[in-house]
């Protein structure tokens, strides 16, 4: 039996242009790669993307397909193996966290920290900073029977001592 | 709702399978094979845990005519119970909201879709072919509208609210 190829996460950033993507992509089918899962996003007007792909190909052949677009300026690549993950992550109870407020340093250690102290899985997150107001939401998954009162009063309190809002509100799902 | 023969139970076909982007053609309610049709989704959808709606598609047949059943939904409001409509089109939507659902289609994900809370549905019901307006509301709307999509061709994934609205699925029940 052969095992299928390790997983490897390429992780590009740099300054946004069109045609990143299609680049990227257009390199790693070049060696036979095929892409999983991905995300990509404008951070401050910064390209920031990670896509894991399969291939035959090695880690270097990888880096090799990658390098025109490091150096087509402005765009660092980075290519690493991955291991498969001891447990798929989404067990329990899915949550939407909403922060917003005034700017300052600590807002997201200060919060996270609480649903860490819950045993809070952060699955999906982003935040924004406009001109002064900070904007975080994220999608936190909480075990079973966790006590979601108890959680959402200590992200009261860990916001009222930053000064922002906070809420906290269960993901319906339906089956049709 | 006419009183149906007994109904097969059928295998529900998940996606990327071709009948699921394929528009239904319209169908003769009075018609025998469309009246067994009717009878096999109710069977089927009876059958499946959670399940509140059943497309032809979803059973391989690309025609227009799906079921519905939203009794006991702890989110449904107005519940016209367990019935098939024919050729349905959606006459009014309004009030939309934002909602995470999931498909017997489509068994990896969920997404984050906005569906109209108050509807208007024009369709026929099997055997007789009398043509029905049903005005509803809350989840019978949202299902309505997640399986008139169905017979358009459409999966929920055609209306996800953009790059993160796409989710892994969690274990329903």
């Amino acid at each position: 039996m052969t095992l299928p190829p390790p997983v490897l996460a390429v992780t590009v950033l740099g300054d946004d242009r069109p045609g990143i993507v299609a680049e990227l992509t257009e390199a790693l089918a070049g060696v036979g790669g095929n892409l999983e899962d991905s995300t990509m996003t404008l951070l401050r007007g910064h390209f920031a993307m990670v896509v894991l792909v399969r291939t035959g190909a090695s880690q270097e052949d990888v880096e090799s397909a990658m390098a025109p677009l490091a150096q087509s300026g402005g765009l660092s690549v980075d290519v690493r193996s991955l291991p498969d993950p001891a447990h798929l992550s989404g067990a329990g109870q899915p949550f939407t966290l909403r922060v917003h407020g005034a700017d300052r340093p600590g807002i997201v250690a200060s919060i996270t920290r609480v649903l860490a102290r819950h045993q809070g899985n952060i699955v999906d997150l982003g935040t924004r900073l406009g001109s002064a107001l900070y904007v975080l939401m994220a999608e936190v998954m909480l075990p079973e029977g966790t006590d979601v009162e108890a959680v959402q009063a200590d992200l009261a309190e860990a916001a009222s001592g930053l000064g922002v809002d906070v809420s906290l509100h269960p993901v319906d799902d339906d089956l049709l | 709702m006419p009183p149906l023969p007994a109904g097969r139970v059928l295998q529900v076909v998940q996606a990327p399978d071709p009948v699921l982007a394929t528009p239904g053609m319209m169908v003769d309610p009075t018609a025998p094979e469309v009246i067994a049709l009717a009878a096999d989704l109710l069977a089927t959808q009876a059958v499946s845990p959670g399940c509140v709606g059943l497309a032809a598609q979803q059973v391989g047949i690309a025609w227009r005519v799906f079921s519905v059943d939203v009794t006991g939904h702890p989110k449904a409001r107005t519940c016209h119970g367990e019935f098939v409509l024919c050729n349905a089109v959606v006459e009014s939507a309004t009030r939309k909201e934002r909602g995470r659902e999931g498909c017997m289609s489509v068994p990896d994900f969920t997404g984050d879709v906005a569906r109209a809370r108050r509807l208007v549905v024009r369709g026929q019901l099997p055997v007789t072919g009398e043509w029905v307006t049903l005005e509803t509301d809350a989840f019978e709307a949202v299902a309505l509208q997640h399986e008139i999509d169905h017979t358009d061709g459409m999966i929920f994934l055609d209306r996800v609210a953009g790059p993160h609205a796409v989710h892994p699925r969690r274990t329903y029940l």
